[in-house]
């Protein structure tokens, strides 16, 4: 069992997962949607006291606080039990298209030219905070992201939810096409 | 402890995260070069069952665990901020490659760094509030 939960998921069984952890949300009573989180802890920063915004009952949201808790150890789980000794099966056209702007493919789940510890520059810096300021910022503007809109939003039919997940590509294929070949 | 349900619920969020590859930054790579089905065939799989699920909860009036009836609230109207928002975050998702479920996900799978996009994420989020009324929606 182990070892079969070792290897990377095909897709199909992926896909199944998150529509099963979805399901199990809807029968706790809750709706799933990771970015929440982050007006919540906004909250208990006491950033309700200085705009209206986050000024709301953040105790209704433990929930979801405790999930984001328990994706974490989720983390922590993959890496030292679940971890797969095969390199990424990344498409060799991806690969090639990220070494002509200056991406190294390393078989790692995320670059350590990006996200490594010792790659850690200014400039890094500064691209890492400021893609999570856009992610923060539309996830909150559009009312939430990949979980709230393009799995919950969608499976309930939301025409705003569809329109959210074109902006998701709009947005993703201007920064993956244009701008990304700029920073590297 | 009842909380505990929803640890656990994360925690096996967090392991699919991982095993599916969506918590990859070079899967979104991918995924926004059109270069595999893998990302489309997660989201594809996940949407079309969620359908199923949801059109049958409705169908048949199904309870959650506490007995209500489960509620699925439409999303407010317009389009200005879905567009707008959705797009901004699209930036930042194929910068990061990380959505803000993925961001926790790879705090806990070892990527410390991933911690300065949290918190961008968090002073986005607070940005957002701080702007809201001067915003189109």
């Amino acid at each position: 069992m182990l070892e079969f939960l070792k290897q990377p998921w095909p897709w199909y069984i992926s896909g199944i997962s998150i529509a099963a952890v979805m399901v199990v949300l809807l029968y706790f009573g809750k709706s799933f949607g990771f970015s929440s989180n982050l007006k919540t802890l906004c909250t208990i920063a006491g950033a309700g006291k200085k705009v209206s915004f986050f000024d709301f009952e953040w105790k209704t949201q433990k929930w979801n606080l405790l999930f984001l808790i328990g994706s974490i150890l989720g983390g922590i789980i993959s890496a030292n039990l679940l971890k797969s000794d095969a390199p990424l099966q990344l498409s060799p056209a991806t690969i090639n298209d990220l070494s002509a702007v200056g991406v190294h493919f390393d078989g790692q789940l995320n670059p350590e030219q990006l996200y490594g510890m010792h790659a850690l520059s200014i400039k890094n810096l500064l691209l890492l905070l400021t893609g999570g300021l856009l992610v923060g910022f539309g996830s909150r503007y559009a009312g939430g992201c990949t979980s709230g809109h393009a799995i919950s939003g969608l499976s309930n039919l939301q025409l705003p939810s569809l329109l959210v997940v074109i902006g998701f590509f709009a947005g993703g294929l201007i920064m993956t096409h244009l701008l990304l070949p700029l920073f590297f | 402890m009842k909380g505990f349900r929803f640890v656990l619920a994360g925690l096996i969020f967090g392991i699919i995260m991982v095993k599916s590859e969506a918590a990859s930054w070079y899967r979104i790579q991918e995924m926004f070069r059109f270069q595999s089905f893998h990302m489309y065939g997660i989201i594809g799989t996940a949407v079309t069952l969620g359908t199923l699920a949801v059109y049958l909860i409705k169908r048949f009036r199904i309870n959650d665990s506490e007995g209500n009836a489960i509620v699925l609230n439409d999303k407010d109207k317009g389009w200005k901020k879905y567009i707008i928002g959705g797009l901004v975050f699209g930036l930042g998702w194929a910068l990061t490659g990380a959505c803000p479920g993925p961001m926790f996900v790879n705090i806990g799978y070892g990527y410390i760094t991933m911690i300065i996009v949290v918190a961008g994420a968090l002073l986005g989020t607070y940005l957002y509030g701080l702007l809201k009324s001067r915003l189109p929606h």
